[in-house]
Order: structure tokens, then sequence, then C-alpha cells
């Protein structure tokens, strides 16, 4: 059997301590190990933007990052972006604009919209567009997606 | 996946012993983006991954207007376009930086990464090449320096040998009246790979009617990038023109040697060599005159 490390990070805020295989990739670890399955496994091969998460301020790919290179860093899932009793602005205008069918690729999305609008409070349509780039959708056809970042855009720099 | 170990490295030489002891199944992991799918998907057999981020050297970001660039290999895509000092003097390589993968991948893969993944449609060789980019390599009997153009032998097989690994690339400042340009042929907006991609650097006389030198390079059209060493030479010493601009692009035609394959025909690549060696040196040229 392969051998466990130890590893300690900062998930939403909070201290974890995990056992992981070199070979789990953050995905795994948060789904399988952590039982936070807000990231998807969609293609599993960095195209598809499901597994998306932020990894010390910025955007990756969950399923390209390995477990044990998250040791001392800070990761942000969807999971962490509501609060008790209210939805990110995010989440709302994704409910408001309808920017969502089967809703598997939603985590991802929200997560790349989050850093964006962390990077940058008002991005123009374009960039919101090249920024989701590596966000795949197959129900919405993005438009409903790109006016829900549009829309909290406008609420959270208000 | 495979199982293998992991070994977060604190300094080079660790780094290299770690190499040289465990041979061709140790890799070096930085962003991860091609290594970690490629394991995954079985297409290299590692039992040791070396991480590479925590080194000092291969995180050096470091531009100076007269001594040019050091360019640490595992710098994510994303550190490079957010100084303006190093989008303004190397745009060509900003080029290729902005169009790997999506956000996601800008956030973990590099240009070095890019570089030792080696792959023939690669998008920041061709720009390393017209910047003239030199290869610092660390290994058992020390460094030594390699042109970048000379960096990759075969489709995913470089020039570094056992026990040796990419440390930085070095990028001389431009000339003035110089820059530099990239572009690829793809189907669609984003998020695809090359089915070519030429970059060109041109420098202009200070009147910027005269080509002084240009270096045009190719991807995806041979089992390695290539410099098109002819049809940049042809062109020192030309007024800019359509004349000149349309020799270099069909001396760079000539050494093209494309496949046929799901991306696109070799007939289709050798006309898109063309049509891009036009646009990559007037899109420098433009640079050079804005």
């Amino acid at each position: 059997m392969a051998r466990k490390s130890h590893v300690q990070t900062t998930i939403n805020g909070e201290t974890v301590e995990f056992l992981c295989e070199s070979r789990q990739s953050l995905l795994e670890v948060l789904r399988d190990e952590l039982y936070l399955t807000g990231a998807k496994e969609g293609c599993n091969n960095g195209n598809c933007g499901a597994c998306s998460v932020i990894l010390d301020g910025r955007l990756v790919n969950s399923c390209l990052v390995l477990g044990v290179e998250t040791e001392g860093k800070s990761v942000e899932t969807i999971e962490g972006l509501a609060e008790p009793d209210k939805l990110h602005p995010i989440q709302d205008a994704f409910l408001e604009n309808a920017a969502l069918q089967c809703g598997i690729c939603t985590p991802g999305f929200i997560m790349s919209a989050k850093a964006l609008l962390d990077s940058n409070p008002n991005p123009t349509e374009h960039e919101i567009r090249y920024w989701l780039a590596g966000n795949l959708c197959r129900c919405t056809g993005y438009d409903k997606i790109v006016k829900a970042v549009m829309d909290a855009a406008k609420e959270t720099s208000a | 996946m495979q199982d293998f170990s992991y070994v977060n490295a604190q300094t080079l030489s660790e780094a290299v012993a770690l190499l040289d002891e465990n041979g061709e199944k140790a890799r070096i992991l930085a962003g991860g983006t091609d290594l970690i799918v490629n394991v995954r998907e079985a297409r290299r057999d590692v039992d040791l991954m070396i991480d590479v981020k925590s080194i000092p050297e291969v995180n050096v970001l470091d531009y100076d207007a007269n001594t040019g660039l050091t360019l640490g290999a595992a710098v994510e895509c994303y550190k490079i376009y957010a100084v303006d000092a190093i989008c303004d003097a190397y745009p060509g390589l900003i080029d290729a930086t902005k169009i790997i993968g999506g956000t996601a991948i800008q956030g973990r893969a590099g240009v070095g990464g890019n570089l030792c993944n080696a792959s023939p449609a690669a998008d920041c060789i061709p720009p390393l090449i017209v910047l003239n980019a030199t290869c610092v390599i660390a290994g058992p009997n020390g460094e030594r320096e390699l042109p970048v153009e000379q960096f990759c032998t075969a489709p995913g097989q470089t020039a570094l040998e056992k026990g040796e690994m990419l440390v930085s690339l070095k990028i001389p400042a431009p000339a003035s009246n110089s820059s530099s340009f990239y572009l690829r042929f793809i189907p669609r907006n984003e998020m695809d790979i090359a089915v070519v991609g030429a970059g060109a650097s041109v420098t202009l006389d200070d009147a910027k009617q005269t080509i002084v030198s240009a270096r045009i390079a190719l991807a995806a059209v041979a089992p390695t990038p290539l410099f098109a060493q002819d049809a940049s030479a042809s062109l020192v010493g030309r007024e800019v023109s359509e004349a000149a601009i349309d020799d270099a692009a069909e001396a760079a035609q000539a050494i093209a040697r494309p496949i046929s394959d799901m991306r696109g025909t070799a007939e289709q690549r050798t006309h898109l060599v063309g049509v891009l060696t036009r646009r990559a040196l007037n899109g420098a040229i433009q640079r050079i005159r804005d």
C-alpha cells in the first residue's frame, strides 16, 4: 500500500489536517478525504474547470494540483462562500439570472468568477468571457453565466 | 494514477541529486499541468516527483532594462504578465503566456515547464527563440547554458542529460526600435492547441524603415519548434515592404515539415506558416512604430 503523507493546510479559513498519498490530487483529497464534494470531477485533465478552487489567492484546477503540494497553503472552495444565512452575491446572481441548469459546472464557474472579481471588481464582458474560457458548461450557452457575473460585479463593487 | 513518491526539494543541489539518483523515472514538478495529466493518463512512467517550487533560483523573476530578464523555470504565467516592464519589453512572450490554457492553467503553468514539456506545438517556445533566450541548466557537474533553439530534440524530449534540470531562462534586454509578436492558428477563440504558431522579433533602424535584424520561429510544423534561420536572415538590411515580408514567409514555409493529424493537414499547416509569419512580422513592426 502506498505511503501516506501528513498535510496541514487551511481550507476556507480553517486549519485542516489530512493524510494522503502523493498521487492523490487536491480534488480527490477535497472530495474523498474531507467530504467537501462541491468541487466536481469533470474531465480530470484541466480542460473543463468543474474542479476550480482558489489556491493561495489564485484560481487553479484542483485536479492538476497534488494534495501534498498544499502543505502550508490556503484553499478556498465553494463550501466557504456563503454565510450561514446568506448566499454570496455571485451565488445570488447565478440564481437570479438562471445561470445554471444541471449545475455540475456551477461551483467551478462561481469560484472562477470569485477569483476574477477579487482581482478585477469591474470586468468588461470581454474580460469575463476570456477569464471564464477554462470553464465549460453544456447547458446554458454561457450567456446567462456571463450576465450573472456582470450583475454580481455591479452588486459587489457598488 | 500510478503510485509515486513526492519530495518538496529545497535547494538546486537536492533536486539535482535526486534526479541523478533516480534516473528517468524521476520528474521535476513545477506547475504540473502537463506532468500530472501525463502520469494520470499513463503516458509517462514516473516513480518520483520532485517539486521545485520552493527552490529560490527557479522562482526568480527579475527584469532590468540593461541586462534583460531572468525568468525562473517555475514562474507561473500570471506572474509574468503582471509585470508591466516585462510586458513592454517582451510583448511576443506575453502573447504566448496569455493564451496557454485558461485562467486556472495560467495560475500554475509556466514558461519553463512549457519548454521542458517539449511539445512541438508549445506556444512559449517560438517567442523564446525569437527573443534569443538562453537556458540555464543545473546538473551533477555544475551549471551550463544552452541556446533555447537547441533545447528540444524530439517531441517530449530535451537536451537535458541525466541529473540535469532547467533553472531559468535568460533573455537579453530588447534593442531600441525592436519588438516581438507571437500568434497561433486555432479553430476557436481560446483554450486550444496551436495548429501552427509563429513568432517574430524585429529590430528597425532609427527611421523605423529598414530592418536591422529579425528572428522568426515556428511551432507545430516539425518534431520540435523551429528557428527559421534563412527566413530571418533574408530580412536583414531590407526596407520594410510587402515583398520583404512575403520573401521571409516563403522561406519560412520552405523549412516547415508538418504532419497531417486531427488538428490540420500538412497542406493547411504549410499555408498557415506563410500567413502567420507575415502576421507575426507585421505585428512586431507595428508595435515598434506604435
